[in-house]
């Protein structure tokens, strides 16, 4: 009985009319030349492209130590994933780097199976990504 | 593995959607709905979710203008047929960027990570539904 009603509160919630299905993204300038990305919501084929204009702005004006924080993100798929690939790609070819911030359980289980975890730094907090920035 | 392709499915729930990525959220609300009704934890829920998610995107890169998403409730689980009404060919419509291509790879690697079986089962003029199936919690 305790599960039927936990599951059936987890899709009341994924329904709820106060948690749009959109992706929210707020960037900040951090210490040296680094920047955060706040990212919020649902990162999926429909709204990964609003990263990718994001990241690429940061990018272009020459920003090539991100912090992205995916704290308060509730879902990525493939796609959300290859944007941050194409992120990462780009800023190492300026000798940048990309680290994240993750705490979600469910998110950090997708970075573990598809082996990101090995291309990606993956901290708990924004404090540890940034010092970690090279 | 062993999906019970050819048992008789107790209850289904069909979805059809537009091919269309702005669509694809309403399929995995949808589906968390099906597999939280039968009793899926939470952890398993969002593995459905997001290997249904996955191919969508994967049906939406092959064209056409509708997918189904078609939930039976099978004795031992839940299997989710997508079917696509796209070209028949398996390539994508357009040569997919290097971002899209490394994607598109995560998405079917991501479906077979999650789910207990995963197949394409031919229906005919070279197209084929993608079959999935979850084992129900023991």
């Amino acid at each position: 009985m305790t599960l039927v009603r936990v599951t059936t509160r987890y899709t009341l919630t994924q329904m709820n009319r106060s948690e749009p299905l959109d992706i929210k993204v707020n960037v900040r300038e951090a210490k040296g030349d680094s920047s955060v990305v706040d990212l919020s919501g649902e990162i999926d084929v429909y709204t990964s492209p609003k990263l990718k204009d994001a990241i690429g702005n940061l990018i272009d004006r020459g920003v090539y130590n991100l912090v992205i924080n995916l704290e308060k993100v509730r879902y990525i798929d493939s796609t959300g994933l290859g944007v941050l690939i194409g992120g990462l790609k780009r800023v190492r070819e300026h000798g940048g780097s990309v680290n994240l911030v993750c705490t979600n359980p469910q998110i950090k289980k997708i970075f573990d199976i598809t082996g990101l975890v090995m291309i990606f730094g993956i901290f708990d907090n924004e404090d540890a990504a940034l010092r970690a920035l090279v | 593995m062993n999906a019970p392709a050819h048992r008789a499915a107790e209850d289904v729930v069909e979805l059809r959607i537009p091919a269309k990525a702005e669509w694809v959220s309403i399929a995995r609300l949808a589906v968390s709905a099906v597999a939280s009704r039968l009793q899926f934890s939470i952890e398993e829920i969002e593995d459905v979710k997001l290997a249904v998610a996955e191919a969508l995107v994967h049906a939406i890169a092959r064209g056409g203008d509708r997918i189904d998403v078609i939930c039976e409730s099978v004795p031992d689980g839940l299997r989710i047929r997508v079917r696509n009404f796209g070209l028949p060919t398996p390539e994508p419509v357009n040569e997919p960027t290097a971002d899209e291509a490394a994607a598109g790879n995560l998405g079917i690697f991501l479906i077979r990570a999650l789910m207990d079986s995963v197949e394409h089962e031919p229906r005919g003029a070279g197209e084929a539904d993608l079959v999935m199936f979850k084992r129900s919690p023991s």
